[in-house]
């Protein structure tokens, strides 16, 4: 039972997401073109209330739904895993028109190759998983 | 009401929502990061014998699993009931700029030119869709998180190494577009 609140909350997500168009790969070219506010629109309003809300909870110490504090951890400290792995994203975000929520979305919108596509993805996380020893974080 | 459902939705209208997505998860004890489940993914399939970084207790993201199960979901809803009466409106020169790489504009939220089966049996069709996904896979590992977790989650926060992430996500995105594109495009 505990697990259906977040399966209604991924619900609302995909919805959003859909009717947003932000699951498009034609809204992310026009993104990376700069060609029109949409996709800056909605991250910008989405950071503007996102700050705001994370502000609050701080603020006022407020509390999950089983009573716990909301913590927030803080990221580690580095600049090449963020920098070099973020290009990296950034590069199949542009090539892909998706990033991974959009990627469930999509398969929901009856896009199935964006099966395969997580396939690959699985398989990128793997891939990391076995170098992540070798390379510079 | 279905049909003002049914209209595609403002940026000032999604963003916010996006917002409250995330803080209901802060609610429920948890954070918005989705590319996470990818990682539970290798780890309940068994990787964690051979591999340490997915040596861990799956059981703890289910919740995850079950809200990109949503996602899914929500998806379909979308597609089957809130289906706009028109085509997506995207900007006439970013229409003219894909034509010219080869992708005609067919209205749909993702080109049937490089994202339907027929295409998937091509060589332009398998590059973005096994190497798009294997870029995204590895990126968002190494970066720690992709946009829900860095770009909304982490930056709501504050944290700079979200924005360094952040950063990394536009430069490879405006390589991507701008240097490579044309050439895979041409495949």
């Amino acid at each position: 039972m505990k697990l259906v609140k977040f399966l209604l909350v991924g619900i609302l997500f995909g919805i959003i997401m859909t009717k947003s168009e932000a699951i498009s790969w034609y809204r992310i070219q026009e993104m990376f073109r700069f060609q029109a506010f949409h996709m800056y629109g909605i991250m910008g309003s989405a950071l503007a209330v996102g700050v705001f809300c994370v502000a609050l909870i701080k603020k006022f110490h407020l509390k999950s739904i089983e009573g716990l504090d909301i913590s927030f951890k803080d990221k580690d400290k580095s600049f090449v895993r963020y920098f070099v792995g973020g290009s990296i994203f950034g590069l199949g975000w542009a090539l892909a028109g998706a990033c991974p929520g959009p990627i469930f979305t999509l398969i929901g919108n009856g896009y199935t190759t964006f099966i395969v596509l997580f396939v690959s993805a699985v398989l990128g996380t793997y891939t990391y998983g076995v170098l992540r020893s070798k390379l510079p974080h | 009401m279905i049909e003002w459902i049914s209209q595609p939705w403002a940026w000032y209208v999604s963003g916010p929502m996006i917002a409250f997505v995330m803080i209901l998860l802060l609610w429920f004890g948890q954070s918005f990061g989705v590319s996470s489940t990818m990682r539970t993914t290798c780890s309940m399939l068994g990787a964690g014998k051979n591999v340490p970084f997915f040596d861990f207790d799956w059981k703890g993201q289910l919740w995850n699993i079950a809200f990109v199960l949503g996602a899914i979901i929500g998806g379909f809803i979308a597609h089957t009931y809130l289906q706009s009466p028109e085509i997506i409106g995207i900007s006439e020169q970013t229409i003219k700029d894909i034509q010219q790489l080869g992708v005609p504009f067919d209205g749909k939220l993702a080109p049937d030119a490089l994202f339907s089966w027929e295409q998937f049996f091509t060589l332009r069709g398998m590059v973005t869709i096994i190497g798009g996904g294997f870029l995204i896979g590895f990126g968002t590992r190494y970066a720690g998180g992709c946009t829900s977790g860095h770009a909304i989650s982490g930056l709501s926060n504050l944290q700079l190494p979200s924005l360094i992430a952040v950063i990394g996500f536009f430069v490879g995105g405006l390589i991507m577009t701008h240097l490579l594109l044309p050439f895979i495009m041409a495949l």
